[in-house]
């Protein structure tokens, strides 16, 4: 295993197409559930036990091997919206466009060919990390920390945050990363004996609720 | 997973020349420059003006709304279907250079949809005068800027006016009520670009985006060659 690969994968500018999207982050703003940075970080905070968890979870299966079909399916199962189906599966095939060309394998060609329009980011991220010849660990650390990373990000851009306040966000936040990761592993390893069942399946309602509003939006910088 | 698809190989991953099935891929053209210098309105000429003799499609890549997109459709300068809206999350330079994922996947699909195709034009949004394609995207960029935004523009140089394939100044037909001169600008262009392409255009004027639609036609020549 290469740490400068997770640094590879983990990198925000890596080309994966997940600038264009804000985490939920737009949605909120406008709501007025993010105005500043203590209230990012009260957002990042849940998203990370919900959202994160789950992609975490579904990440560390795919890099330990567990057939990306089902847990394809098990992230459906675990997005009650279409909007973040949509979105998460052009991320998907965003993100495994870039893995093809940065790390080949014939895992990811076989995804490619079982996905022409993308599987669900997470499951193509734990298979991308599996093919830069990282672990589970690795993958769950990727998924859960770009699902607070992205809507810091975005929010510096929404809302004029200063930078320096959303980074002190995601720092402050590491420590609870880590043990989503930990859970995240955990059950993974359950669900290569006991199914995808054993995946975390924590949701956030108003996360899918606020996707789906987005969604329709005319005027947005995001796309998600 | 179901490894027996053999008919073809996986989808291509940048701008190989080949779409999956073997077949030559559409030429990809980039339109670039700041904002309001009249990209879209050269898109819908150039639309216009070569729609009956190629199969072309455009996508667009608004910064916050689908606005080009939805100028180009009202315009009926293609059909819907052959226009396809990409969005940037506020940095269309960000989404035709550094991340051309959603941009390839949009030019991809549209083959898929309505292809076989000639030739894509890949808009962007109005940027800077460091916004360039990447050479991922496109296998040539057109630069748009008008004698408006000040005829200084082609003296301070930068990546779009010094590098591009093509520099378009733009509403010539303007200049003398904004006190441009038109013949410092193409003096300035010379020098920062040498021998590559420069073409003074008036929408309005008879000629329209002739000399822009015959670049155009020589690139896919030599793209078909």
């Amino acid at each position: 295993m290469s740490r400068a690969a997770l640094l590879v994968l983990a990198d925000g500018r890596f080309p994966a197409g997940g600038h264009a999207h804000s985490g939920g982050a737009e949605a909120a703003v406008k709501a007025g559930r993010i105005s500043g940075a203590a209230s990012l970080g009260e957002f990042c905070r849940g998203r990370l036990h919900t959202a994160g968890l789950v992609a975490a979870g579904l990440a560390a299966a795919a890099a330990l091997g567990i057939d990306p079909v089902a847990l394809d399916r098990a992230a459906d199962a675990r997005t009650p919206s279409p909007a973040l189906r949509v979105a998460a599966r052009k991320l998907g095939r965003q993100l495994l466009r870039a893995a093809r060309a940065t790390w080949p394998s014939a895992e990811l060609d076989a995804l490619g060919r079982e996905f022409p329009k993308g599987a669900h980011q997470p499951v193509v991220l734990g298979l991308a990390a599996r093919a830069a010849g990282l672990g589970p660990v690795d993958a769950a650390y990727c998924a859960a920390y770009e699902n607070v990373s992205g809507p810091a990000s975005a929010t510096v851009r929404l809302l004029s945050l200063d930078p320096f306040d959303a980074t002190g966000v995601l720092a402050r936040l590491a420590p609870e990363v880590d043990r989503v990761v930990d859970r995240a592993v955990e059950a993974a390893r359950q669900a290569v004996d006991g199914g995808v069942d054993a995946l975390p399946a924590a949701s956030a309602p108003l996360l899918e609720i606020g996707a789906e509003a987005h969604a329709g939006w005319h005027v947005r910088l995001f796309a998600s | 997973m179901h490894l027996d698809h053999t008919d073809h190989g996986p989808a291509a991953l940048s701008a190989d020349a080949h779409r999956p099935d073997g077949t030559r891929r559409a030429l990809r053209i980039g339109l670039g420059g700041p904002v309001g210098s009249g990209k879209t309105a050269t898109v819908a000429a150039l639309c216009r003006a070569l729609r009956d003799e190629l199969a072309l499609a455009v996508v667009t890549n608004d910064i916050y709304t689908r606005e080009d997109a939805e100028f180009l459709l009202r315009e009926a300068v293609l059909p819907p279907e052959r226009i396809t809206a990409v969005e940037t999350g506020a940095c269309p330079h960000t989404a035709i250079r550094d991340d051309i994922s959603a941009n390839l996947e949009a030019v991809e699909d549209l083959e898929d949809a309505v292809g076989p195709l000639d030739l894509v034009l890949v808009e962007s949004g109005g940027d800077n005068l460091t916004a360039t394609f990447s050479k991922g995207l496109v296998d040539a960029q057109i630069f748009v800027i008008d004698v408006a935004g000040g005829d200084d523009i082609p003296r301070k140089g930068g990546p779009g006016v010094t590098t591009a394939d093509l520099l378009v100044v733009n509403k010539t037909d303007l200049a003398p009520y904004v006190g441009s001169d038109l013949a410092r600008m193409a003096a300035d262009a010379k020098a920062q670009r040498a021998e590559l392409p420069v073409v003074f255009q008036s929408l309005r004027s008879e000629a329209g985006v002739a000399d822009v639609a015959a670049w155009v036609r020589a690139q896919l020549a030599a793209w078909r060659a």
